[in-house]
């Protein structure tokens, strides 16, 4: 579905990402796992469009380099950056509405379906988001990108500063999205939920690949983890 | 009492205009991050465009047409010019609108000359639509209060009812993410700038014929909605509301109000002698001061409030 090869890119004159290369399938759930400042948020961003990228990115056989973000939005790629960008002055549902690409758009997704699987956004659906609370607003943002009915959707450490009660409910979210089908990219520093429900999973070192493999070879692998996951 | 009347709806009537440049400058200033220097000369393409076409087709299709044209020709500028430009960085954009300012001024006294064009309300309106205390309130500004008024509810409408105008909410504050969840954030740029531009020409066409067609125009009415946004808060459209009413009364109440300081002193029991220094200064009335009088506020405002009213604290 996916296919990046060779990706380079660059924050002026650094060299952020210097030839990654990674596959994922349709349906699959991969896991993009690496210590801070490898340059995990930086391939999301250069898939995305976000940051110029050099190489080769093919989604499902469209070459995505020189293409435009909101063009490869429509392609049917989801990002959901890792700041909790939440529209803070719109409302809830106002926010939710903004995922959607079309007002006609029927998709695997409704604003009713995100209120099923998170109560607290219907009860303040009409609420501005800047008022929910950080583990609200991760909620919000996934379910904002589900909206858009992408089959790939990005997600750059979800459960990031979270209770375990809210990685819990993050848990589920993704679980519920590899039901109906989208293939997921989880970008993350923690290995407990990456390890439960990824196919599959990559270890990025700096600015590159340095393990791609089962869940299982990376728990046997300790050299790796040592090397280039523990802190 | 009359006086307090007519100065409340002439305020209005400039109130009013003046919102209508501030408004959308607003918008394009929290898209672009710089204000445009060329915005006012939008407002007088407006005027023009009216004109001429007014002079063919009356003026009625010339309201209608005339900002339609002036926001393609914004629409236009922003696809080919300041979206180019804006690579360079905010300097290069600000010099851009500047020497574009310039530019239209020369282009607007190439075509029509450097004179004053007779460019009139349509007889339809041009009757006194009451008299007060023996003074006279013309229909064309009653006119002009009832389209402006009419546009802002329309636009407020659409910001914040439709999903385009959420759409236009988000991507000025947030463009990347709008842009992540496949909205044409350069298309919803140039469309606002568009609409800012058709609002200034839009000010201009109802203006027109109030204040005069000349190529100075854009620079006295320009001039005095930066100030009006300066003291409303840059980027807050609540803010510029504000400013482009207090600025409209306050000019209107000063040609009004026919007192100086010397009136004041009097009052007071106090009273200089024909020779005093100062005499010039405390004889000044406020009519003689009202054209400075929204600068002396600005620099007020600078003073005790730099974020303006409503504006946000720098972060
Ligand atoms: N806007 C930017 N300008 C310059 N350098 C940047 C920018 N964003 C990131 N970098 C640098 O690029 C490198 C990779 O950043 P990236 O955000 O991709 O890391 P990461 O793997 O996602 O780690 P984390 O999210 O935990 O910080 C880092 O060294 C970072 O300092
Ligand atoms: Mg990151």
């Amino acid at each position: 579905m996916l296919e990046v090869r060779d990706l380079q890119a660059f924050y002026g004159k650094s060299h952020i990402l210097q030839g990654v290369s990674f596959d994922i399938a349709e349906g699959e759930i991969v896991s993009l796992l690496g210590r801070n400042g490898v340059g995990r948020s930086t391939t999301c961003k250069a898939v995305m469009g976000e940051v110029p990228p050099q190489g080769s990115i093919k989604f499902r056989g469209t070459e995505l380099v020189g293409k435009k973000q909101h063009e490869i939005a429509r392609l049917g790629i989801g990002y959901v950056p890792e700041n909790r960008d939440v529209f803070p002055t719109l409302t809830v549902r106002q926010n939710l509405v903004l995922g959607m690409k079309s007002m006609k758009q029927e998709g695997r997704w409704s604003i009713d379906d995100m209120f099923d699987l998170f109560s607290n956004l219907r009860e303040r659906a009409d609420i501005r988001a800047g008022a929910l609370s950080g583990g609200e607003q991760q909620m919000l943002t996934m379910c904002r990108t589900l909206m858009g009915d992408p089959d790939l959707i990005m997600i750059d450490e979800p459960t990031e500063g979270l209770s375990p009660q809210m990685v819990e409910k993050v848990a589920g979210l993704l679980e519920e999205i590899a039901r109906r089908k989208v293939s997921i990219l989880l970008v993350e520093q923690k290995l407990t939920i990456a390890l439960r429900i990824s196919h599959r999973v990559y270890v990025m070192g700096h600015g590159h690949m340095v393990f791609d493999g089962t869940p299982e070879a990376l728990l046997n692998d300790a050299q790796i983890r040592s090397e280039w996951l523990e802190v | 009492m009359e006086l307090v009347v007519f100065s409340l709806l002439n305020g209005l009537v400039t109130g009013l205009l003046l919102f209508m440049l501030s408004s959308g400058l607003t918008l394009i200033f929290s898209m672009m991050g710089v204000l445009n220097f060329a915005h006012a000369s939008f407002y007088m393409l407006g005027a023009y465009f009216a004109y001429t076409i007014s002079g063919y087709m009356g003026f009625w299709v010339g309201l209608i047409f005339a900002p339609i044209l002036v926001g393609v020709v914004g629409a236009l500028i922003q696809r080919y010019g300041l979206r180019y430009v804006h690579r360079w960085g905010h300097v290069a954009e600000l010099v851009f609108t500047f020497g574009l300012a310039f530019l239209i001024e020369e282009v607007v006294q190439f075509f029509w000359g450097k004179a004053t064009k007779d460019y009139h309300e349509p007889e339809l309106l041009d009757f006194p639509l009451f008299t007060l205390f023996g003074q006279s309130f013309p229909a064309y500004k009653a006119f002009m209060i009832f389209i402006s008024i009419g546009i802002f509810i329309a636009l407020l409408m659409m910001l914040t009812r439709t999903r385009v105008g959420l759409i236009i909410q988000a991507a000025i504050t947030h463009p990347n993410t709008v842009a992540n969840l496949g909205h044409n954030v350069p298309l919803v740029f140039m469309g606002v700038f568009g609409v800012g531009s058709a609002l200034a020409g839009l000010a201009g066409v109802i203006a027109g014929p109030a204040l005069g067609t000349f190529p100075g125009m854009a620079f006295v009415l320009g001039s005095i909605v930066f100030v009006v946004i300066v003291v409303g808060g840059l980027g807050s459209l609540a803010g510029a509301f504000v400013a482009s009413l207090l600025i409209g009364w306050l000019q209107t109440f000063a040609i009004a109000l026919d007192y100086s300081m010397t009136d004041l002193l009097d009052l007071l029991g106090v009273s200089f002698s024909d020779d005093h220094v100062l005499r010039d200064l405390w004889s000044l009335s406020l009519p003689q001061v009202a054209p400075i009088l929204p600068y002396l506020l600005l620099i007020l405002i600078l003073i005790f409030r730099p974020t303006g009213l409503m504006g946000k604290r720098e972060t």
